[in-house]
């Protein structure tokens, strides 16, 4: 018997998703229901979680501090990574596969020992306790992933593209707008959405880098967990709220990851 | 292939990235170093003790035992992700309505942040008042992460799947859609089964991007940290003790940075070898 | 090798098309005669492409059939009909040798692994590409890899077809000369059917025996380089085919005759306007315009000089038209008079030719 195709994404979705509604549910339940009882859905249901979220100033603006840092990074290290995947791709410099390689190499280290000379750094050139901090920072992992995800998409648009256009009369900033872009545009997609998410996620150097004024949003989650004991229920809709920003950052980019543009012709 | 044209001039495009990077990384490495061969008394009295801390770590027990923990996971992990990731993005729709419903619940999953992660997980899979684990259970299997070394292992490796095989799917499926039409229709025209299409055009075409999924998550699942700490603490006992969970016992453990400076470095040092060997082995047909 | 019948086939790209611009194919009853040379000559977005994958069965039509000898393959697909395409950029299975790659598509078909060989020596042979048989396809340079997907049609010994969507477009162009002649060579050899689409003229007009010309989804003019150069059926033909392309004057039909502002232009034969014409037009190539004692008075404007030929621009009435005269014909100072060659001047309704 054939099984059809749409069993295997619709399976592994199933599998994502049960997870995700047991989050969902505990964020409607009480701590003292979760850790007293099991039961699949809110017996207690209760909208107390979100409501602390919603009205205390420590939650929301922390969800505000992080979607800046993340928002600058993004921007940031997309841009930057833009030009520098194109030199890789198409031309050979001096200690180019070095530098290569050595760009992922920032990926490699376990950050917690890093976290007090990143924290002596940033307060040095007096950015501690800024967005711009991590969002600087949060550059140290997210640009080579960008650099390195643009460049293999790169890779497959062949060099005789650049120069057909170039025949055309196009010039190199034409060129790479209005041609080279839509090309690569599911290698764009996918980077602007990691880049979103890694920075998203990212808790220690969020952490570390800021006090009041910029705390982010991870800050504030970790201090559920530790200091008040644990409030499974508040952590839990914290969790849920989180997800948002990112699914709008996918949906934003999902035709540019799905075949929305062909190879376009010169 | 591209045939790249010499041109030192590319630099100024590379040196923005240079630029920020460096920044980020080098003062901190230095940082690192500096702390990894000096011992201190406290009252900021540093003395240099050269390699100490270096030999201290790579002959203890207690970090080989971590170490081949923590390689057999990240073995395990790859080895479920990877083809499991690549099978999801080829029977993904190309192109219509569910393509954009299937890119956002998959992506769920990453967004979550890694505390919360392991915080979800450790209801969902305790014996008595979790869904997973009164499932596992009902089935018959006596299950309890809590207490079993083998049921800690399958919940943090089931973990790690959950969590993660999207990235895998996403990189895969955004290098399927890169691949033009024509090499399908040529395809076609040639009279070429699935299988072929599989062999001779997609996988080809998508190694550059595979090379990125395993090294990524290479690199990510050899440095975990909160998702299994919040999960299993590390236990039962130390049986799920990976490396950075080790790293940061130790870290907080003495009162002196250099014991964890020196393993954070030899940790670097380990990663960046394997991952050099994976990625030359991937890309070696690249250069002829 | 096969004749090749569109009848009466129309496309859209949409569901539910409704006015003539969301056609992309108009009415196209074409034939295509077994083993002949055809090139499809438009500008972007003629509908050439679409053209194309219709035949190959890459795109099913909105309305017609298709017929290879009077076989109705409609509903037949791409591999099915025994078709073989070369693409814009050159499609090649990198991982493959050149040898495997041209031992594809046979090897798909279940051919014995002895068959395969000779075949694929002799299409390399034809090809030049005996020496690369070894090498892996992805080392060759852009002409050899669409030598190799060309290989791939050739090799199969019951195509139909073979078609080329602008296969020259990302050659080097002092290798595009090169490939063109071996296709023709090639054409001429193998005896197959080749349709050859391009935007280009020259690519056209050197490699076909009969061109098709296309413009927004409808054939406009099939015909030998030559009958489109003489007497081009449309406008568009005029103006796209020849560099210059054709003058076109506006003008008037008196008594059958056409009269340009004034001017009474002679021509072969008395024509009749059409009853809904809305614009009458002139058209005479420049190389059918000569200097005279008497005829059109014209002012010269420039003159640039080419070598064999000088292109003169002259002007009427602030009108400007364009004349190629040989090298050792005489051109006025500043003032002449323009005669048209009577059989090649031509008159058009609506841009449609009526005599």
């Amino acid at each position: 018997m054939k099984t059809p195709k749409w069993l295997v994404p619709t399976l592994y979705i199933l599998f994502l998703l049960l997870p995700i509604y047991w989050l969902v549910s505990m964020s409607f339940k009480t701590t003292n229901e979760i850790l007293g009882t099991f039961s699949l859905w809110p017996q207690e249901f209760t909208l107390a979680n979100y409501i602390t979220i919603f009205t205390d100033p420590t939650w929301y603006n922390g969800y505000f501090n992080s979607l800046t840092y993340v928002g600058m990074n993004t921007l940031l290290s997309v841009s930057v990574a833009l030009p520098a995947a194109y030199a890789f791709s198409r031309y050979r410099f001096l200690g180019d596969k070095h530098l290569f390689f050595w760009l992922l190499t920032n990926r490699m280290a376990p950050p917690a020992v890093f976290a007090l000379p990143f924290f002596q750094l940033y307060s040095a050139v007096g950015l501690f306790d800024t967005p711009i901090a991590v969002a600087l920072a949060h550059c140290l992992f997210n640009i080579p992933l960008a650099v390195w995800i643009l460049e293999g998409f790169m890779s497959g648009v062949p060099k005789e593209l650049d120069e057909t256009a170039y025949v055309d009369g196009y010039s190199f900033g034409r060129f790479f707008i209005r041609i080279f872009i839509p090309t690569i545009a599911a290698g764009i997609g996918v980077v602007m959405f990691f880049c979103f998410m890694f920075s998203w996620v990212e808790l220690l150097l969020a952490k570390t880098l800021t006090s009041v004024a910029a705390k982010p949003i991870a800050a504030t989650m970790t201090r559920t967990a530790s200091t008040a004991g644990y409030e499974l229920g508040l952590l839990a809709a914290a969790g849920t709220l989180t997800i948002i920003p990112g699914a709008f950052v996918i949906w934003f980019v999902r035709n540019h990851i799905a075949k929305g543009f062909a190879l376009g012709r010169v | 292939m591209i045939d790249k044209t010499v041109n030192q001039r590319a630099w100024f495009l590379v040196l923005p990235v240079v630029v920020l990077v460096a920044f980020n990384a080098l003062i901190p490495l230095m940082t690192v170093v500096n702390y990894s061969v000096q011992e201190t008394f406290g009252n900021n009295v540093f003395f240099f003790e050269g390699v100490k801390w270096f030999e201290q770590i790579l002959n203890s027990e207690r970090f080989h035992a971590s170490l081949l923990r923590q390689l057999s996971f990240t073995g395990i992990i790859l080895l479920i992700e990877i083809p499991l990731g690549v099978a999801i993005a080829l029977s993904m729709p190309k192109k219509g309505p569910w393509v954009s419903v299937c890119l956002v619940l998959m992506a769920l999953p990453l967004l979550i942040p890694w505390n919360v992660v392991g915080a979800m997980w450790n209801i969902f899979a305790l014996p008595d008042i979790g869904l997973l684990g009164r499932m596992i259970n009902g089935m018959g299997f006596d299950y309890n992460f809590t207490q079993q070394p083998l049921a800690a292992w399958f919940t943090t490796v089931l973990m790690d799947v959950w969590h993660w095989t999207s990235l895998v799917v996403l990189l895969a499926y955004a290098g399927l859609s890169s691949i033009p039409d024509a090499y399908y229709q040529a395809a076609r025209i040639d009279g070429a089964s699935a299988w072929s299409v599989f062999r001779f055009i997609q996988l080809p075409k998508m190694k550059r991007v595979l090379t990125i999924a395993v090294l990524l998550r290479f690199m990510d699942s050899f440095m975990i940290y909160t998702e299994p700490f919040v999960l299993t603490g590390g236990g039962p006992g130390n049986t799920t003790t990976f490396l950075s969970i080790d790293l940061v016992k130790i870290a907080l453990g003495q009162f002196d940075l250099g014991p964890a400076a020196a393993m954070s470095l030899i940790y670097f040092l380990i990663i960046l070898v394997l991952s050099w060997i994976f990625y030359t082995l991937m890309m070696r047909n690249e250069e002829q | 090798m096969a004749k090749i019948t569109l009848d009466q086939v129309r496309h859209s790209y949409l569901d539910h098309p409704e006015s003539p611009d969301d056609w992309a194919l108009k009415e196209l009853d074409v034939v295509w005669s077994d083993g002949g040379a055809y090139a499809l000559l438009g500008p972007s977005g003629c509908g050439k492409t679409t053209l194309l994958n219709v035949i190959s069965g890459l795109l099913q039509p909105s309305h017609g059939r298709v017929l290879f000898d009077d076989r109705d393959v409609t509903n037949v697909p791409s591999e099915h009909r025994e078709i073989a395409q070369v693409f814009q950029f050159p499609v090649v299975y990198d991982t493959m040798t050149v040898f495997d790659n041209l031992a594809f598509p046979l090897r798909n078909r279940g051919i014995p692994e002895a068959q395969v060989k000779s075949r694929v020596e002799e299409i390399a042979r034809m090809l030049d590409l005996e020496a690369a048989l070894g090498n892996r396809a992805s080392g060759l340079t852009a002409d050899g890899k669409q030598k190799i997907s060309l290989g791939r049609g050739l090799v199969r010994s019951d195509v139909n077809v073979i078609m080329f969507d602008e296969p020259l477009t990302v050659i080097d162009p002092h290798l595009k000369w090169q490939l063109r002649s071996k296709l023709k060579e090639l054409q001429q050899e193998v005896g197959a059917t080749m349709i050859y689409v391009t935007h280009d003229q020259t690519e056209a007009l050197t490699f076909a025996d009969k061109v098709v010309v296309m413009l927004e989804g409808q054939v406009v003019q099939i015909g030998t380089p030559e009958e489109l150069f003489d007497k081009p059926g449309h406008t568009f033909v005029g103006h796209f085919i020849g560099s210059p392309g054709m003058n076109l004057l506006p003008c008037e039909i008196v008594d059958g005759f056409p009269s340009f502002l004034g001017h009474k232009v002679d021509i072969a034969q008395a024509v009749d306007v059409p009853a809904d014409a809305t614009r009458m037009e002139i058209g005479v190539r420049p190389e059918f315009l000569h200097f005279d004692s008497k005829g059109l008075p014209v002012d010269i404007v420039r003159v640039d000089d080419v070598g064999r030929y000088r292109i003169v621009e002259v002007n009427h009435k602030s009108h400007a038209i364009k004349l190629v005269t040989p090298e050792n014909v005489p051109i006025p100072e500043d003032k002449g008079h323009l005669a048209f060659d009577l059989t090649k001047t031509h008159v058009y309704a609506d841009g449609w030719i009526i005599n």
